[in-house]
């Protein structure tokens, strides 16, 4: 084979490659080529149950960010989570954040109300109104008992 | 009675000592050929042609492998998880199967049916007809010459078919999934996107380029030392021997090798 055809064999083998590479670490593997502006709030939960870094946070149903970080507050033994959010949206300071779960068995996120204040969250403050997470245990523990 | 008990612990010390050899000779071997990969002056065309053969002609096999691998996990899967309801599912089953195991795995098995088969036949040939010794004489440093091309031609080339691998078999299992099953085709892609992290693309890749290096090295060196297997046969048939040899051990490596990696990166 001469030259010229070994050379466009390779050529297209290593661009049929790096396509498949890009696709399954960009789409997939969710590496992010340009970084979105982001911004930090914080906010403090009394259970934060099986919420995990990296769970999504949604308004309305749409993703519109993701918890940085989980600690635990030492002196009051309150969960405290650094949620990271697009620049593109604006939290009013009255807003509530509660944690969620999709469907039965599925992950833990966090779902923001928005509230009708006209002050603004600003970066590094902390959203005051949460909701902590539902355990379907405790409900349905409560349901049986109570009848009884 | 004492002779015959002498003779059986001398053979196990023979073999014994007989591993340990051919285990270092090929350590020596992968040095002295990381050794001239490092050592200039580089030379780009060997291992354009060395990736034509490993890479761009593996494509047609790795592309059909890839593509029943991916239809039969959808079909498969589709099976189980319908019985719990959750099709849903069947996007994320797939792409993290392919992605963290079979895609390696398989790709590497295919590769060394393919090329190792190839190259230890090959360097197999030319030491049993003395072609090696024939470049020595003409001062052509035959790791510089044959390996090192093999190698870097078999690093570059097994993550890119893995990643091709990867594609094609998600494909097909769209097409068994989505196509003929009729599972939601949203829920394919969206169940796909939210279980892939990085972190599983990264295990791929790390697999991808761990056993491009042990196909060569272990296809290589076994045909290169031929000439010192425990019971030298030369010719037609000690080629066939040998490249016997290095697909079976090749193949039993990458498989012990990915549960290794596996549990380290895990």
């Amino acid at each position: 084979m001469n030259r010229l055809n070994v050379e466009l064999a390779v050529g297209i083998f290593m661009i049929a490659g790096f396509l498949c590479f890009a696709y399954i670490s960009i789409k997939l593997g969710d590496v992010k080529l340009f970084e979105e502006d982001t911004y930090t709030l914080q906010a403090r939960f009394g259970s934060i149950s099986g919420l995990k870094k990296g769970a999504d946070i949604e308004i309305a149903g749409v993703k519109v960010g993701k918890v940085t970080d989980i600690a635990l507050d030492g002196s009051q033994y309150e969960a405290l989570v650094k949620l990271s959010l697009s620049s593109r949206y604006k939290l009013q300071q009255d807003s509530i954040a509660s944690v969620r779960t999709a469907g039965v068995i599925g992950d833990k996120f966090i779902s923001i109300a928005p509230g009708g204040s006209e002050e603004y969250l600003r970066a590094g403050d902390s959203i005051r109104d949460t909701e902590s997470s539902v355990s379907l245990e405790e409900l349905i523990s409560k349901y049986i008992f109570e009848k009884e | 009675m004492m002779s015959g008990l002498k003779k059986r612990i001398e053979t196990i010390g023979d073999l014994t000592l007989y591993h340990v050899e051919q285990f270092g000779r090929m350590g020596v071997f992968l040095a002295v050929c990381t050794y001239y990969f490092f050592k200039p002056p580089y030379k780009i065309y060997p291992i354009v042609r060395q990736i034509r053969f490993i890479g761009a002609g593996s494509i047609f096999v790795i592309g059909v492998t890839g593509a029943f691998t991916g239809m039969v996990l959808a079909l498969q899967g589709y099976y189980t998880l319908t019985k719990f309801g959750s099709e849903d599912l069947l996007g994320s089953a797939v792409a993290l199967s392919l992605i963290r195991e079979l895609g390696p795995v398989l790709t590497a098995l295919m590769v060394i049916g393919r090329a190792g088969s190839a190259i230890c036949a090959e360097i197999g040939i030319m030491r049993t007809s003395e072609q090696i010794d024939a470049l020595e004489c003409m001062a052509i440093n035959p790791y510089r010459y044959l390996m090192v091309p093999k190698f870097v031609a078999a690093i570059i080339s097994l993550p890119l078919l893995v990643f091709i691998f990867d594609v094609v078999g998600i494909a097909g299992g769209y097409l068994v999934g989505v196509v003929l099953l009729g599972v939601n085709e949203g829920a394919y892609f969206q169940g796909m996107y939210d279980s892939v992290v990085w972190k599983d693309v990264e295990l791929g890749l790390v697999k991808a380029f761990v056993f491009g290096l042990l196909i060569v090295w272990i296809a290589a060196a076994k045909g290169y030392y031929m000439h010192l297997e425990r019971s030298p046969v030369f010719g037609a048939e000690g080629v066939s021997r040998i490249t016997t040899n290095a697909v079976v051990l090749a193949s039993v490596t990458i498989l012990i090798w990915n549960y290794l990696i596996g549990a380290i990166m895990l």
